[in-house]
């Protein structure tokens, strides 16, 4: 038999959760990344017309949650990194809070920059 | 006096919930609950227990749905509603009722090289180990294990592979890589490096959270984590 979700509501949990599916979902936006830049060899004029693309509204949006899930996968990802290479010591939780912080950070950022 | 409303797994792998009502009591534990049930309500009852005092690891279930040691768990810290649902510990298999078969959890601290190999004979001089050095530090943050399995039925890595060799083999195995007396260490790193190994950790720190003696298997994991790259970049594993 196998543990349900009253065994996995605890914060590592969570996190390794958020991890997983930020990677996921980063990975499949990568081919779209790749064949946006791959249209620069066919000429300014495709780019352009890609890049005017991305100026919609929904777009945009689309782009925050993008760079939060970026942002959300990079500082899970150097948590990890702090937590099982350096000396271990009752930090995760703190780094985990530290994570999220940097998250919101970089969405806000973004957000206001965009605005 | 109140009366709390128990659902006890019965049966093997399948079976189902059967409902039984325990008169509440102060300071109760879960396994009070258990051993009522089985003395005055139901003699067919399976599960397992020996020292009641947390010491022995055999009393422990799923209760509410997460994994406990029964006897040394109050019914107040863990009651919901009136109601408790108790189960076996999971990632085992079931023999019967609320007992799980160890031996997998067992041949996997066998597995991962948790005995200890002396490096000195008897004509030898006792071993000095000064109780703050470094290692002897490492060694007592996880030595008090009493093998209740609740870490490994906790840890999902165990579920979704079987092989996994789990939190507690590998703590065991980790205090034994801190023992400055003993021999075994490159073998041991090489049992816990594979696939199934301590590699195949993803720190949900389940185990840890879980853990009844407040040990850290994560902490250990993320030790031998350290330690089977330093061997592989010394070219040793
Ligand atoms: S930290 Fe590792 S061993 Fe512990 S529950 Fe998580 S995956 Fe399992
Ligand atoms: S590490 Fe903790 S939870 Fe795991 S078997 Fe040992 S005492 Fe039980
Ligand atoms: S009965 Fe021994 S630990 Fe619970």
């Amino acid at each position: 038999m196998r543990n349900d979700w009253r065994a996995r509501s605890h914060a590592g949990w969570w996190a390794f959760l958020v991890h997983r599916v930020s990677g996921i979902l980063l990975t499949l936006f990568l081919p779209l990344h790749f064949l946006a830049l791959g249209l620069a060899l066919e000429g300014e004029a495709a780019l352009d017309a890609a890049l005017r693309w991305t100026e919609q509204p929904l777009v945009k949006a689309a782009e925050v949650v993008l760079v939060v899930l970026l942002a959300a996968h990079a500082a899970g990802g150097i948590r990890l990194l702090m937590l099982e290479f350096l000396p271990w010591r009752e930090w995760h939780k703190t780094l985990l809070a530290v994570a999220g912080g940097v998250t919101l950070a970089v969405g806000v950022g973004f957000l206001l920059n965009l605005v | 006096m109140s009366v709390l409303q128990v659902d006890v797994w019965r049966g093997g792998e399948s079976g189902s919930f059967q409902r039984f009502e325990v008169p509440r009591l102060e300071s109760q534990t879960v396994l009070d609950v258990v051993t009522h049930i089985q003395r005055v309500l139901d003699p067919t009852l399976s599960y397992r227990f020996a020292c009641r005092v947390g010491m022995c690891g055999s009393c422990a279930m799923t209760v509410n749905g997460r994994a406990r040691w029964t006897c040394r768990t109050h019914v107040a810290e863990v009651v919901a509603g009136g109601a408790l649902e108790i189960a076996p510990l999971r990632n085992l298999p079931v023999i019967k009722d609320l007992v799980t078969d160890m031996r997998e959890f067992f041949d996997k601290w066998a597995a991962a090289r948790g005995q200890f190999r002396p490096s000195a004979s008897r004509k030898d001089d006792f071993a000095r180990v000064e109780p703050d050095s470094p290692r002897r530090q490492l060694v007592d943050a996880g030595i008090e294990c009493i093998g209740c399995g609740v870490c490994y039925a906790a840890c999902d890595v165990v579920s979704w592979n079987p092989e996994y060799l789990g939190p507690a083999a590998l703590n065991r195995a980790w205090t034994l890589v801190n023992d400055v007396r003993d021999g075994a260490r490159d073998e041991r790193l090489a049992a816990v490096a594979g696939d199934a190994g301590c590699h195949a950790c993803h720190t949900h720190m389940s185990c840890t959270e879980r853990c009844p003696k407040k040990i850290s298997p994560t902490a250990a994991i993320a030790g031998l984590k350290r330690a089977t790259l330093g061997a592989a970049l010394k070219g040793k594993a």
